[in-house]
């Protein structure tokens, strides 16, 4: 799939990078109870325009779970949605690679752009594979670790090209994933054997393989300990350089770890959108700084 | 409040002291029955296994039956056993594509919703329907003229019985299971693992066939089993459909396909025609045949055990 115009690039602004994050002494003033963690990793200079979401309302029957929200998604920066449950977030991200087309009942209005091009009129299947997305609960497909991977970069239910052809490919993603060393030896045992952690990173792999231009990540440390959510964290981090990543999560501190834009939502509305360094330091909107205080949710 | 009641509990040495009176008379009569239950099936295994272990020779598994008056000369039921080897795989060969099929259609696309439902609905009527209801349709079924082809046909009449026959009907006695069966293994797999599919690009039906049906696999082949298990456990249709004619009796000389389209027998049937209700006259065959059957199908169920044990283990989500 070929690029229409080459996307904008742009530099950030408003982005010092903080100097020493234990004392937090950045400027930055946490919200009331909130201490800040540590960010991972630098933040990227670049910017690229991926996706842009225009006055997107999703409904399901007649009960709306997201309304007239608009939110630029981009390369080079990790989106995190949050919000207290039932706010809408994952049916936003769901709505990015149209899954959401195939619950029942549910109706979208607006606009999402992949490259300037209207999701809309893609062919879905081509879509889901330059916007991929990984699942709250780790769920590698009951076959080999390998076959896992190279299942993506298959045509549909065909078995080819073979092994050979795609060893390449499959060994890529999993580099990508921070898989590699691990797996080396044990290609082919069963993904389902795997732990945990190493599943929802097979899953990482697995979304990487097709070289999506946006990854989308659904909650995606809720199931796991915290040593493989620091592995995945550390992942996010480094992805963001190639693709656009779009992070739900529940755990505000994990925004904080990864996130460079931060999109606060509540009741299916899009109560604040912003860097993460202002929406953990000073939130414009009464409810974001609320709810980043810990006073709901 | 929680100390005083488990230290109460701790004092009674049985869990169920503090019941109500009707619950320990539920339990009492729960245990009777399940004890029951279990004599009656232990009963039945001891009693072919003392029968059989009595009657069964070796040369009854390499010798054909012969119509005779006296033990010695009837031979042994080498024939009714290859009888339910063909007859359950050619039932099976029909049962498990199409019963696979239509579980998929029910279970991963339901439309249309109407046909969806009345299909659900005549699959369970004919999990129903005694074996001997099913076998007379399909003798009208093969009779007709245009069917003669499956059968033998003697003077212009068609006569409809055949292993072709047989193995139509009884495909449809083990489709219910094999459809409930891998229906319900669909089912189990979470909502999210087909989603992660969808979200990779890939089609419904690519999903199905790469990671829906690998992961309801052990259902289906639990249903198969069980499936071949009442295919080959039944008789009316064997009567009927297949002739019960002891030996094979082929249509014609050619190889396979005249032996197939003749009539012949299975174990059950020729436990029927020797039993002391039929007319063969060798009880105790039957009750070797019986046993040689019984065993068949403890190892379907072992093996139904084995593979669910199994799969448990193998492919399951969080």
């Amino acid at each position: 799939m070929e690029l229409r115009k080459p996307p904008p690039v742009r530099r950030l602004t408003g982005y010092e990078v903080p100097s020493s994050p234990p004392s937090n002494g950045n400027g930055l003033h946490a919200a009331a109870g909130f201490r800040l963690p540590a960010r991972l990793g630098a933040p990227s200079m670049v910017a690229i325009d991926r996706m842009q979401v225009e006055e997107l309302s999703v409904s399901y029957g007649h009960k709306p779970a997201v309304q007239s929200v608009s939110l630029p998604i981009r390369q080079g920066e990790v989106l995190a949605l949050i919000g207290p449950s039932g706010c809408g977030k994952t049916t936003l991200l769901r709505s990015l690679n149209r899954l959401t087309e195939l619950t029942r009942g549910a109706s979208l209005r607006g606009r999402i752009t992949l490259d300037d091009v209207d999701v809309a009129h893609m062919d879905a299947t081509a879509l889901r594979r330059r916007v991929t997305m990984v699942f709250q609960q780790p769920n590698p497909f009951p076959m080999s670790v390998f076959d896992n991977v190279a299942y993506v970069l298959r045509e549909q239910a065909s078995r080819r090209p073979r092994r050979a052809a795609v060893q390449g490919a499959v060994h890529e993603a999993l580099a990508r994933a921070g898989l590699l060393d691990e797996m080396a030896g044990s290609l082919d045992h069963p993904a389902l054997r795997l732990s945990g952690g190493q599943q929802q990173r097979l899953c990482i792999a697995r979304a990487l393989a097709a070289n999506p231009q946006v990854l989308l990540l659904d909650e995606p440390c809720s199931a796991l300990d915290p040593v493989s959510t620091r592995l995945i964290e550390e992942l996010i981090a480094k992805l963001r350089e190639d693709v656009a990543v779009v992070i739900v999560t529940h755990n505000l501190q994990q925004a904080y770890r990864v996130a460079d834009y931060v999109a606060f939502m509540y009741l299916g509305e899009l109560v604040e959108y912003g860097s993460a360094h202002k929406m953990f330091g000073s939130p414009r909107e009464q409810r974001t700084k609320e709810y980043i205080g810990g006073a709901f949710g | 409040m929680s100390t005083a009641i488990t230290a109460s509990a701790r004092r009674h040495e049985r869990p169920t002291a503090s019941w109500r009176l009707t619950d320990r008379l539920g339990l009492g009569l729960a245990w009777l029955l399940g004890l029951l239950f279990c004599a009656i099936a232990g009963a039945i295994v001891v009693f072919f296994l003392i029968e059989g272990v009595r009657y069964l020779r070796p040369a009854l598994l390499v010798t054909n039956p012969v119509a005779g008056v006296s033990q010695g000369e009837t031979g042994g039921f080498l024939d009714p056993l290859l009888g339910t080897v063909i007859i359950g795989a050619m039932a099976m060969a029909i049962a498990i594509p199409v019963g696979v099929a239509i579980a998929v259609w029910l279970s991963e696309f339901g439309r249309p919703t109407l046909m969806a439902r009345v299909a659900e609905s005549a699959i369970e009527m004919m999990a129903g329907e005694p074996a001997v209801v099913l076998a007379l349709f399909g003798l009208t079924l093969f009779e007709l003229p245009a069917l003669g082809f499956l059968s033998q046909t003697s003077h212009g009449v068609v006569l409809g019985q055949s292993f072709f026959a047989a193995a139509a009907l009884l495909s449809l006695v083990g489709l219910p299971l094999v459809v409930a069966s891998t229906r319900e293994g669909l089912q189990a797999i979470p909502a999210h693992v087909r989603e992660a599919s969808y979200a990779l690009g890939k089609t419904k039906i690519a999903t199905t066939r790469r990671v829906l049906l690998p992961a309801a696999r052990p259902s289906v082949i639990t249903g198969s089993m069980l499936g071949l298990g009442r295919v080959i456990g039944d008789t009316a249709i064997v009567l009927l459909l297949l002739g019960g004619t002891l030996t094979f009796q082929p249509a014609n000389s050619t190889p396979v396909l005249g032996v197939l389209r003749g009539t012949g027998d299975t174990l059950t049937g020729y436990m029927y025609y020797n039993s002391p209700a039929g007319d063969g006259n060798s009880h105790s065959k039957a009750y070797a045949a019986a046993f040689v059957l019984m065993l068949i199908v403890l190892a379907l169920n072992l093996g139904v055990d084995v593979v669910v044990r199994r799969s448990r283990r193998a492919v399951r989500w969080s």
